[in-house]
């Protein structure tokens, strides 16, 4: 999304915005401490018992839907508001002829704040490319995008708790900085497709149109913009997901799930790493199966690798960068992208 | 007038073009749009998120598809 609204709306006095705006939020929180009540009246309701298998499927389902929701809706807004400082064009000024290094680790902090959907990966990418940003400091830019964003952290906030979020922003930034550095040192430039390496956007193309400035009240546009356009494509994801979610908090047995996703079993994390590869879901439909795997005992690390590689690692994704990358060059993003992935399994299973 | 509209076939894309479609109707201007979705092209015209909206060789709008104002104001 870019931030170039620029044509007249009704107006309403800035002020009234900003009064909404502490309203809403305050209605937020009111509500959202009431979750739990809510969700026991409406389980109440079914005819099971509570302490059944279904009755906390139920139980599960009508707690994590509104608190995803909830969690959504405000983090979602708030990040609209930020990234509507942010635009491809900044990142890329400011990316330009940045060393690796330094390079890197500013290309991964800008992929979580620069708004871009997965779409525009590619004219991204060659945009970045061709201004001079090196190879590897575009690539922490990708990995980075998908991987650490406001969706995930919400949600696993929200679910999981403030520790493991904070630590998956963490090695989430790390993955994407020593992955893009690595892929940087390889000097893969050749392995671009040849009309990439060719082209010079920039250099030719035409003027583009002076965005206008834009006001405060125009940056809560583009939130509740956010907002609306997040919600319209995930919330079926997140349905489905917390309907899984729901389903393992249930039914699954807890030593069944030691037993495989348990820290003793090494085979474990590679293991999810393949899985999530040809998954294809992206946060909201991954983190409520997190939460339910981790509450029956699966391991930190083997459940953020799975994770990670779900959200960064995807065959879509792939099939769109085929484009611009040739079959060589991905298989090296995969395998530096999956080794970070495995290392930090490893590391946590090791660490808790 | 001729308007371009550039995306790889997107979901937003095709939401572009019928918004200016639907507000060129509505206004009684003429338009003819063109998609541009071949990446090379798109890419030619500098810009970095889809769908962009080209009017006269210059890009006017791009990463969102544009309001109803907007198109409005392009359409003159």
């Amino acid at each position: 999304m870019s931030a170039d609204i620029s044509s007249p709306r009704p107006t309403r006095p800035d002020w009234l915005w900003h009064i909404g705006l502490v309203g809403f939020v305050a209605v937020w929180w009111l509500v959202y401490g009431q979750l739990i009540p809510m969700a026991e009246w409406i389980t109440a309701l079914f005819p099971v018992d509570r302490h059944s298998h279904t009755g906390e499927a139920i139980a599960f389902f009508f707690y994590d839907v509104p608190k995803v929701m909830m969690l959504l809706t405000l983090i979602v807004f708030g990040m609209g508001v930020v990234r509507s400082y942010f635009s491809p064009e900044r990142t890329r000024a400011l990316l330009a002829g940045k060393r690796e290094g330094v390079g890197n680790v500013m290309a991964a902090g800008l992929g979580v704040m620069t708004p871009f959907c997965s779409c525009s990966a590619v004219p991204l990418f060659i945009g970045l490319v061709s201004a001079g940003v090196p190879l590897g400091v575009t690539f922490s830019f990708l990995i980075a995008a998908p991987m650490v964003n406001e969706v995930a952290l919400a949600l696993l906030f929200g679910l999981v708790g403030w520790k493991v979020a904070m630590t998956y922003f963490a090695f989430g930034l790390s993955i994407a900085i020593v992955a893009g550095w690595v892929i940087g040192k390889l000097r893969l430039e050749g392995w671009l497709q040849d009309w990439v390496r060719d082209i010079h956007s920039g250099a030719t193309a035409p003027e583009a149109a002076d965005d206008a400035p834009l006001t405060l009240v125009d940056r809560y546009h583009l939130g509740i913009e956010a907002v609306r356009e997040i919600f319209g494509r995930v919330w079926m994801w997140i349905i489905l997901g917390i309907g899984m979610g729901a389903l393992i908090h249930g039914y699954v047995p807890e030593d069944l799930m030691v037993r495989i996703m348990g820290a003793e079993a090494w085979w474990s994390v590679p293991a999810a790493v393949v899985i999530g590869i040809p998954m294809y879901t992206n946060a909201a439909g991954v983190i409520p199966i997190v939460e339910a795997l981790l509450g029956k005992g699966a391991a930190l690390g083997t459940v953020l690798a799975f994770m990670m590689s779900v959200i960064a690692l995807s065959l879509p994704e792939m099939i769109i960068l085929k484009q611009v990358l040739t079959l060589r060059l991905i298989g090296v993003f995969v395998g530096v992208v999956g080794t970070g992935i495995l290392a930090v399994g490893y590391l946590f299973n090791f660490l808790f | 007038m001729d308007i371009k509209v550039l995306g790889p076939g997107c979901a937003k894309c095709k939401a572009t073009a019928d918004m200016i479609t639907r507000v060129a109707g509505e206004a009684g201007k003429e338009v003819q749009i063109e998609k541009i979705e071949d990446m090379r092209q798109i890419v030619g015209f500098g810009v970095m998120t889809t769908p962009a909206v080209v009017i006269a060789g210059k890009v006017v709008h791009k990463g969102t598809v544009p309001s109803h104002d907007q198109v409005l104001a392009w359409l003159g």
